[in-house]
């Protein structure tokens, strides 16, 4: 486990770091094995990232798997699943912008659906992804990947495959960071009175 | 009855001296006024106020009988004091019509029992304001509300036939049509001057030109018979310039401007509060510049206020189903000295002429718009120009609340109204009413 | 944006939101289950002064698409034709807990009134106001004139500069057409209005578009990528005495899209029609049947852009988070 190291890089990003880039990289390596050694390969396997930051870490996933089990094609592995619509916290934020839901070319009926998000909290946009599921098709089995897990659940469900389990307190904030959307990979810790 | 001393007042707002006001009369003028007061007259500090003859409205609507729920002869009089009038003239549309005698002399009693102004009734033109054949103007005439001025107001004599013939008619008694310009073809279903914002905005058009027509046509009519002809509310840039032209021709007419076409536009239309719907409705800033200039330049003779109280159920509503018409007798004077005065186009002496003499001329109103002289009835109004007041249409006397000037902050405040010598309004406030009328 | 009365409130940004949302809606709506329960709870009360069981029964769809509770309220066979009043009826949909009021009238300006009264606290979406505007009807045709015409691939974010529309027909008594100058104007369309001169309001030099009297010459010379066809009526058009043209007849003749016009549209031109058509007077059965018209794609686009209208309206709250998520993080980014 590295320490949190304070970052001074740019103003902006006041937080403690407790995942760089080769601990993402090695969490999600690790996380690839497991989905192939838990499903007994990867034929079967959709990965459904939740959109912003769950659909990057899926393709990056499905990459991994490819290169673990070359006949996998990393594009038909992985789709796209917009849950804004199945909150059940929709009014009490500001309206929220719809993300795209793209569903790869097989369909979801028999498959084991991989859900694919950076950072695991309340449950409650894991259990809209299962209700936007369940209105695209009938899955085998849905299984759930996070890069971090940060507990405060309020819903009883909980993550198949974890990166990083993350002790926080209510008043922290986590960020994760991708190269992808945010130009570097990092996990951080903000506010909070640690 | 009291005596008043009003000290260091303004007479048409030039110069300063000392007015004592008794029995009924303006008693003194100047030193005289002092020494003449005798033992207890009300005093009055009159430094920085502005003494005009009481004002005359030519274009009040009263409401009744028939819509007391929107006003009464007795509120809207009381407002009438309140906005420095001492006489107006109650238009005929009310129900029954102000079409015979009888409702007339109604009216004329109903005034005179409340006291606050002489209540000068208006007969309609035609029977219930149809159109069609003429109401017994010469009964209304010779009635004991001594009639002069008739019109079909809210609605347009706009047969050319029965106009040339009620022109001829009232000649015999020395009456005047007031013609409400509307051509009624023209302005079927019309909500709003008809340019970019009703474009904008959805609303049926009531075009500059269904005033502008009628106008032209009455004027020649009026030429023709060689009878004396009034322009209600004239409010297009295009009608000032039709009534130049026919004063300078020698044509017998008259028009009056109200206050609010002196100052809003058709873009109050934008947020569609009916409270901004009237008839004719709100020009553009050209028509106000127009008629602003027109009123200084003297081819408009008169303001007059076209107040129009309604009740809430039919103003609170959406714009379609609004009822024509903005209250203005309170107002009226602020207006005019906001957009005239205040602007140096019209002196004090100026706005007793179009808002006290000229309409009691028209109107053959005898005592009123009287000149401030020793021995003239004391109808008198004292204005403080100096104050700025926000209007607030529930404190009005007015027993409606349809403003257009709702929480806006105009100039000037009637201090005190009087009534052939006895006070309708003092302090800026009505008089007790059981003061008023048995005083 | 709390409500949607008219297309000239709606800023660029907005009015791609809505589009891009419709985006989203419309690709929900090829699924087997059509059904989101993104706006369960929320009452949406359709309140129709005026017939227009097409518009209706969209908005109904729409709101029912998004598992919102959806109340009727027809002002035929109700206390409204008994001379109860806006205000009277809109207190009451107040009491019932209305979220939403998507209203349909007559009189120019009453969503206007309605929203701004404080008679009620939902959202106002004016379904059509007098000769005013439909928003929603400007937006549908936004949609699908993106769609169709705004290149190909992905047509998310785009708005539609340079494209060229021919709105013709009545415009004096048209809200689609105010609508759809306003915010084809927003979006960067070049629009040309096509009409009798006695269908063209006084005022409209003030309006974004150009006036035409000959609708040859506009096709020959503007070369418009898409033709919106207004719905003119006939009886009121050509009564005696203060008719706006001379026949339905000449109308036909001198604006009517038929065959000949239509082919010399260009080869990529679309036809649209907000609905419903008088075939045979402003539009010719070949026009209306061709497969460059794409009036019934026009319906089906009409239900998504209303769903978006719908959830941006509805969806979200002012409240503050209980406490800050992550979910928040992922929204903000």
């Amino acid at each position: 486990m590295s320490p949190a190291v304070p970052l001074e890089e740019s103003d902006d990003e006041v937080g403690n770091l407790v995942l760089g880039p080769p601990e993402i990289a090695r969490a999600l390596t690790r996380i690839a094995h497991e989905i192939l050694e838990r499903n007994k390969g990867g034929s079967d396997v959709v990965l459904l990232g939740i959109p912003t930051r769950g659909l990057p870490l899926a393709r990056r996933l499905a990459e991994r798997l490819e290169a673990v089990e070359p006949g996998l094609d990393a594009s038909r592995l992985v789709g796209s699943l917009d849950v804004t619509m199945y909150r059940d916290d929709l009014a009490h934020h500001p309206t929220r912008t719809i993300g795209e839901t793209d569903i790869p070319g097989g369909g979801l009926d028999g498959k084991v659906v991989v859900l694919v998000d950076d950072v695991l909290f309340s449950g409650r946009t894991i259990r809209a992804a299962l209700d936007a599921i369940s209105d695209l098709g009938r899955p085998r089995a849905v299984q759930l990947a996070a890069l971090v897990d940060r507990g405060h659940r309020e819903l009883p469900i909980r993550a198949d495959y974890v990166g990083k389990n993350l002790p926080t307190s209510t008043t922290e904030r986590v960020r994760v960071l991708l190269q992808e959307s945010d130009g570097r990979d990092a996990v951080l810790i903000e506010g909070g009175t640690r | 009855m009291r005596t008043y001393l009003l000290r260091d007042v303004s007479p048409l707002g030039d110069g300063t001296t000392d007015v004592l006001l008794a029995d009924g009369v303006i008693a003194a003028i100047g030193a005289d006024a002092e020494a003449k007061a005798g033992d207890h007259p009300v005093i009055i500090a009159g430094s920085g106020l502005v003494l005009l003859p009481g004002l005359v409205d030519l274009h009040t609507h009263l409401r009744e009988p028939g819509r007391e729920d929107a006003e009464t002869v007795r509120s809207g009089t009381r407002a009438a004091a309140m906005g420095g009038f001492t006489a107006v003239h109650a238009m005929a549309n009310t129900s029954p019509t102000q079409d015979t005698a009888g409702v007339v002399e109604q009216v004329w009693r109903l005034g005179r029992d409340a006291g606050w102004v002489d209540v000068r009734p208006v007969g309609a033109v035609t029977v219930g304001l149809d159109g069609e054949r003429l109401a017994e103007l010469g009964a209304m005439a010779e009635s004991a509300a001594a009639v002069r001025v008739f019109s079909d107001d809210g609605k347009c004599v706009h047969d050319p036939v029965l106009m040339r013939r009620a022109l001829e008619y009232v000649k015999a008694f020395d009456g005047v049509i007031a013609q409400h310009a509307q051509e009624p073809r023209l302005t079927e279903d019309a909500q709003m001057h008809e340019g970019v914002v009703s474009a904008e905005l959805g609303l049926p058009g009531w075009p500059a030109v269904a005033e502008e027509a009628i106008i032209a046509r009455d004027v020649l009519l009026a030429e023709h018979v060689g009878s004396r002809l009034h322009v209600c509310h004239l409010s297009t840039a295009g009608s000032v310039e039709i009534i130049r032209w026919a004063k300078s021709r020698g044509i017998d007419v008259t028009a009056e401007v109200t206050p609010h076409h002196l100052i809003l536009t058709d873009e109050l239309a934008r947020g569609y509060d009916p409270v901004f719907k009237v008839n004719p409705p709100l020009r553009t800033q050209r028509d106000v510049e127009a008629v602003r200039a027109g009123l200084a330049d003297g081819t408009i003779d008169i303001v007059a206020t076209d107040h129009a109280p309604h009740t809430r159920e039919d103003k609170d509503c959406e714009w379609g189903a609004a009822a024509f018409g903005m209250t203005g007798l309170e107002t009226a004077l602020s207006v005019v000295q906001e957009t005239m005065v205040d602007t140096g186009r019209l002196t004090w002496a100026d706005v007793a002429r179009v808002m006290s003499t000229a309409p009691a001329q028209i109107g053959r109103v005898s005592d009123h718009g009287r000149p401030i002289a020793v021995g003239e009835p004391a109808n008198l109004v004292l204005v403080d120009p100096g104050i700025r007041r926000v209007v607030v249409p529930e404190e009005q006397a007015t027993h409606s609340t349809n403003s257009p000037f709702r929480g806006r902050e105009l100039a000037g405040c009637v201090i005190a109204t009087w009534l052939r010598g006895r006070a309708t309004v003092m302090d800026g406030s009505a008089c007790d009413e059981s003061v008023v009328v048995s005083s | 944006m709390k409500h949607l009365l008219s297309t000239a409130d709606l800023t660029l940004a907005d009015a791609i939101r809505i589009l891009d949302t419709a985006g989203s809606m419309a690709a929900t709506q090829g699924r087997e289950i059509k059904k989101l329960p993104t706006l369960r709870g929320r009452t949406v009360v359709n309140l129709f002064f005026e017939d227009s069981t097409r518009t209706r029964i969209s908005f109904e769809t729409a709101a029912k698409r998004l598992s919102a509770d959806v109340i009727n309220f027809s002002a035929k066979g109700s206390s409204v034709s008994k001379g109860e009043s806006l205000k009277d009826t809109a207190l009451t949909l107040q009491a019932m807990g209305a979220d939403a009021v998507v209203i349909r009238h007559h009189a120019s300006g009453a969503p206007h009134t309605l929203a701004t009264s404080g008679w009620t606290h939902g959202a106002v979406i004016n379904a059509g106001d007098g000769m005013h505007q439909h928003p929603t009807q400007a937006l549908l045709d936004a949609y699908t004139l993106r769609r169709h015409l705004s290149g190909p691939g992905d047509v998310t974010g785009r708005d539609l500069t340079g494209l060229r529309v021919a709105i013709v027909g009545d415009v004096l008594h048209s809200r689609v057409a105010r609508s759809n100058v306003q915010l084809l104007h927003t979006l960067g369309a070049d629009v040309t209005l096509v009409a009798p001169p006695t269908l063209v309001p006084v005022g409209v030099e003030a309006w974004p578009a150009k006036v035409s009297y000959h609708l040859d010459e506009t096709i020959a010379d503007d070369k418009p990528d898409a033709v919106m066809m207004l719905r003119v009526q006939r009886e009121r058009m050509s009564s005696a005495g203060g008719g706006f043209f001379p026949s339905p007849l000449e109308y036909t003749r001198r604006y009517g899209l038929d065959a000949r016009r239509l082919a010399a549209l260009s080869d990529h031109a679309i036809v649209l029609h907000p609905g419903p058509m008088n075939r045979g007077l402003e539009i010719s059965a070949d026009a209306a049947d061709s497969p460059r018209a794409v009036i019934v794609e026009q319906v089906a686009n009409g239900v998504a852009v209303r769903m978006a209208v719908l959830y941006l309206l509805l969806a979200g709250g002012d409240a503050a988070p209980a406490r800050p998520t992550n979910d928040e993080a992922k929204v903000n980014a």
